[in-house]
């Protein structure tokens, strides 16, 4: 047999041996980003139905949640910056071909759109809100009569977010196990079932329950049928996405992806709502909880894993 | 013009002078090197191969560096070098994770750090440091455009790999074999 033996006189620390750049910081911002991005959708999209009175968790309350997720994800952003007093620089410059880019700009418009958004909806919810200041309220008023058009926007711009969480991984071809267009479409497919999950836990109403219960399972349904096709991707690809695949598939990651992301993740949690579904008792909680658990183990597991599969020359 | 360089593995014994003078002439943090030796033994016992090379960034012509930095903090230089603006640095890290070289390191100081091919002293038309100090001269530098450069030349005569080029970088450091 023919071996070949690569010794490297190389020991930074973080990159050798193994990458390890990226902490639990990224993965738990992409988390509450893909969040975001599935709360936003969902309210913005039913208000676009006109459905806002027959759901009112999906579209006026769980909105409410974005600026504190998007804060707590920026925050743990700047925690990651190793160089974080330099961070203005992101807004001197749009460079097109950065998902990191991308990301920082929607990020800036995002934010205090859905501030702008959780604003219009707190005199639906809370009757006694007086917004005390005229020109607060006058503000408000004009933004009420944009609804529709800043609904319209918020699609796009989270559907951005959703998918630059994933495609913030898949550009970068120097690690084959994110070098997969299909992250993008399954972090946006994962953080809409994580907050699906949510609404439907938190909604008072057997329709918005049962209508939510109902869209997560397909959401879980187009997730796993996305993983399956990672898989196949990798492993009709080169040398090294095979070799990324089989992390997953005997290696070091199989337990924790199949049994924890996979398993407890998506299939018990689907298998729970159908039961729901069908009138059977399932405590609400338990498929909230693994669906979302599930959601924040996939990110940190690609994450942990793109890191460690590479070129080898 | 683009600058490129040309490690001779036939001539490159691995002492690592190339680290040692690259560390000097870059104050580089100790623990941390811009420039390493890989040493590849193929084959099998007795009929063994070795391969030693001096490596480092690959000043990549399509460097995905570059196209992954948010700040333009990572950019082409004159000449192709590609360079890492300190004072745009935001630590990132897009760029560690884009190298499939793994060429990038964080600079204690927090900014992103990696080999310049000494552009300071190429400016004042000197060598880079490593290629300066190489005992065995098993390192040559220059531009791949004058076909009278030394580089040209040692290309033009000699049979020659890069590294991973199917990663789609366009590297400019050569390895002649």
């Amino acid at each position: 047999m023919i071996e070949e033996i690569i010794t490297s006189g190389r020991m930074n620390p973080e990159i050798d041996p193994m990458l390890h750049v990226w902490g639990w910081e990224i993965p738990f911002y992409l988390f509450l980003g893909g969040l975001s991005a599935g709360i936003l959708i969902f309210s913005a999209y039913f208000t676009l139905r006109n459905r806002q009175d027959e759901l009112p968790i999906a579209v006026k309350w769980m909105p409410i949640a974005v600026p504190f997720l998007i804060g707590i994800g920026l925050i743990s952003l700047l925690l990651d910056l190793s160089h974080v007093l330099y961070a203005w620089q992101l807004f001197t410059n749009i460079r097109w071909e950065s998902p990191m880019s991308w990301g920082a700009w929607t990020l800036m418009i995002i934010t205090p759109l859905s501030i702008a958004w959780v604003a219009i909806w707190l005199e639906d919810i809370f009757p006694k809100w007086d917004w005390k200041f005229d020109e607060v309220k006058a503000t408000i008023r004009w933004l009420k009569e944009y609804r529709r058009t800043m609904a319209q926007i918020l699609i796009l711009l989270s559907i951005i977010l959703g998918m630059y969480t994933g495609i913030l991984l898949s550009a970068f071809n120097a690690r084959p196990f994110w070098n997969t267009s299909i992250l993008g479409p399954l972090f946006l497919t994962s953080g809409l079932s994580a907050s699906a999950a949510l609404i439907s836990f938190f909604s008072k109403t057997e329709v918005e329950k049962r209508l939510f219960t109902r869209i997560d399972i397909i959401l879980i349904g187009i997730e796993l049928f996305m993983i399956i096709h990672l898989f196949m991707g990798h492993l009709a690809g080169t040398q090294v996405h095979i070799q990324a695949a089989h992390m997953f598939l005997g290696g070091a990651y199989t337990v924790p992806f199949w049994v924890f992301v996979v398993g407890l993740g998506l299939l018990l949690p689907v298998f729970l709502e159908i039961l729901e579904l069908k009138h059977k008792f399932v405590p609400a909680i338990v498929p909230m909880v693994l669906v979302v658990a599930g959601n924040l183990m996939l990110r940190f597991i690609v994450v942990s894993a793109g890191q460690a599969s590479r070129w080898l020359y | 013009m683009r600058y490129a360089m040309a490690v001779d593995t036939k001539k490159c014994v691995g002492c690592s002078d190339c680290v040692v003078a690259c560390q000097t002439e870059n104050n580089v943090p100790i623990g941390y090197c811009r420039d390493w030796i890989v040493e590849v033994t193929t084959g099998t016992y007795p009929q063994l191969s070795l391969e030693i090379r001096s490596e480092r960034c690959n000043h990549c012509a399509n460097a995905p560096c570059v196209r992954t930095c948010p700040t333009e903090a990572s950019h082409y230089a004159a000449g192709g070098i590609v360079l890492v603006e300190e004072s745009e640095c935001i630590g990132c890290k897009a760029c560690i994770t884009s190298c499939p070289y793994d060429a990038r390191f964080i600079h204690p100081e927090g900014y992103i750090d990696k080999c310049t091919f000494c552009i300071h002293r190429v400016e004042k038309g000197q060598k880079p440091a490593c290629v300066a100090v190489c005992p065995t001269h098993a390192m040559v530098f220059g531009e791949l455009d004058d076909p009278n450069s030394d580089i040209s030349k040692e290309m033009a005569t000699r049979k020659w790999k890069s590294l991973i080029p199917e990663a789609g970088t366009d590297p400019k450091v050569f390895y002649l074999i």
